[in-house]
């Protein structure tokens, strides 16, 4: 009778979680910074057509970097999860600690029960309706942790030094045009040129809006505001 | 209800970006359905009445009274029957106010959700085909007697232009060139614009129009609600052009109605 190699629990988590760090340091990163305007997400992205940030909910967005499709599938898992408790209770009823939780759970059993974990970290944040009602921002890592972050929070592989240099320049009530060209600048290679429009993919929830806070800031608009308009 | 989990799918029965498919895997029982046998033997059913759409120039206005009956009562002297579908579109109901209101608020989530999932909007056509498709679904309920006529308008960004589009109670899917109107009192509201509408009707003009048209099919039509100047209630108005769907605000239609009513329609004083 053959043994199977005894591996312990330790190394078999170890070995996951490598694996899946070592997936996310090869993608690009992206900032989510609480503004004046509202919640700003700002990514590394050149595609013009595969997005790493979507709407969710009327108040809420959704960030990922790492694998596309693995947090592409997590984001339609989630419009999917909001539209059908909006619809059945009512809107007011969706939040993002709710699906922060939802997503933490999925990754969590990924993680664990699957051959293979999710090479992903994602962002679930959500903009106050009211003038007091503050923002939230969750962080879910790729075995499930969940952080709840206040004011910015940065995902991806150069996370570390990403988010040493905006603990230097963030301030909570930067205006819309500041807090866009403080991401393209921490995105950039540090000491580097700010990311250009083109490499920049962007979007705010925009907490003036009624109803569906969400938009993208693209082509003219992106480069009036990077170029200090 | 799944409470804490994303819903997944097997391959094979991945629903898409339709929201309705969706329901019918994880919640059947959320879809609205209506018991047979008829319910028309039962208490009388609220009835919302009369709905319409122009085209102008520049977009749409879609307006709709405030009144729904039930038998020969009146059920709600401010119902509202003109709804947002989404940033450039909106949906007016007539007909049984129940399943219609059911109907828009599923429609307004379909919507949404495939924008959501496939990172664009459906197109116009593809919204109305959508809304077709809900209207059809509703065919049982509607062989008793729960009909439910929608209109729909919207502005198409693709070809910049307003359009207008009116649907039988089977599903049946009609695109108006010009204006359209819904419910008991739709003939007469329809006998009102024909008389005026103009190919460069401006948006301003269009939405004096419809007031005036809902005016006249209250005159005619028990179950339409004129402008009631006692209580402050004045029909719903949206306008759809490129900058999206916009209602009117009470006071604004107040306004125009307080203004209109000093205008020809004071013949039907007389009449």
């Amino acid at each position: 009778m053959t043994m199977p190699f005894y591996v312990s629990p330790e190394q078999v988590m170890k070995d996951r979680a490598d694996y899946a760090r070592k997936g996310i340091a090869r993608g690009r990163s992206l900032v989510a910074l609480e503004c004046a305007d509202g919640v700003l997400i700002v990514a590394e992205n050149p595609s013009r057509t595969l997005n790493k940030i979507s709407e969710v909910y009327d108040r809420i967005a959704f960030a990922g970097v790492g694998k596309y499709n693995e947090f592409q599938s997590l984001k339609i898992g989630g419009v999917r999860l909001a539209d059908l408790k909006g619809y059945q209770y009512s809107p007011e009823d969706v939040t993002a600690n709710s699906l922060a939780n939802a997503y933490a759970q999925t990754l969590g059993q990924v993680f664990t029960h699957e051959m293979k974990p999710y090479e992903v970290e994602i962002l679930v944040a959500q903009v106050g309706a009211e003038p007091d009602e503050p923002n939230e921002l969750f962080h879910i890592l790729y075995d499930g942790t969940l952080v709840d972050e206040h004011g910015f929070t940065v995902l991806g592989g150069r996370a570390e030094s990403i988010a040493e240099q905006l603990g230097r320049d963030y301030r909570p009530d930067l205006p819309l045009a500041d807090a866009l060209r403080l991401g393209a600048r921490v995105l950039a290679e540090e000491g580097g040129e700010p990311l250009p429009a083109g490499q920049l993919e962007v979007a705010l929830l925009d907490r003036a809006r009624p109803e569906r806070a969400f938009r993208r800031i693209r082509g003219a608009e992106l480069e009036s505001l990077l170029a200090g308009g | 209800m799944p409470e804490l989990d994303l819903p997944r799918f097997p391959p094979g029965t991945d629903p898409g970006p339709s929201f309705v498919e969706l329901l019918r895997r994880v919640a059947p029982d959320a879809l609205p359905t209506w018991p047979s046998p008829a319910p028309t033997a039962g208490p009388p059913v609220t009835h919302g009445t009369t709905v319409l759409a122009i085209r102008h120039a520049t977009g749409v206005v879609m307006a709709g009274d405030r009144r729904a009956t039930a038998g020969m009562t009146i059920a709600s002297r401010r119902i509202e029957k003109v709804f947002p579908a989404d940033r450039h579109s909106g949906v007016a109901i007539a007909g049984a106010a129940g399943p219609a209101i059911e109907m828009v608020r599923l429609f307004q989530v379909q919507l949404s959700h495939y924008e959501k999932v496939e990172g664009e909007p459906l197109s116009l056509e593809g919204k109305a085909n959508q809304l077709a498709q809900m209207v059809r679904a509703n065919l049982p309920a509607a062989m008793q007697g729960l009909v439910v006529v929608p209109l729909f308008a919207g502005w198409d960004t693709r070809r910049e232009r307003g359009r207008v589009f009116s649907f039988d109670a089977l599903g049946g899917k009609y695109e108006e060139t010009d204006f359209q109107a819904s419910g008991s009192g739709g003939i007469h509201a329809r006998n009102w614009i024909k008389a005026s509408w103009t190919e460069d009707l401006a948006g301003d003009d269009a939405v004096d129009l419809a007031i005036r048209a809902l005016f006249a099919a209250a005159d005619e039509d028990a179950a339409t609600g004129g402008p009631d100047l006692v209580r402050g209630i004045f029909p719903t108005v949206a306008t759809i052009g490129a900058d999206g769907y916009q209602a009117l605000g009470d006071d604004e239609v107040a306004a125009r109605a307080e203004r209109l009513l000093s205008g020809p329609e004071r013949g039907g004083r007389r009449a």
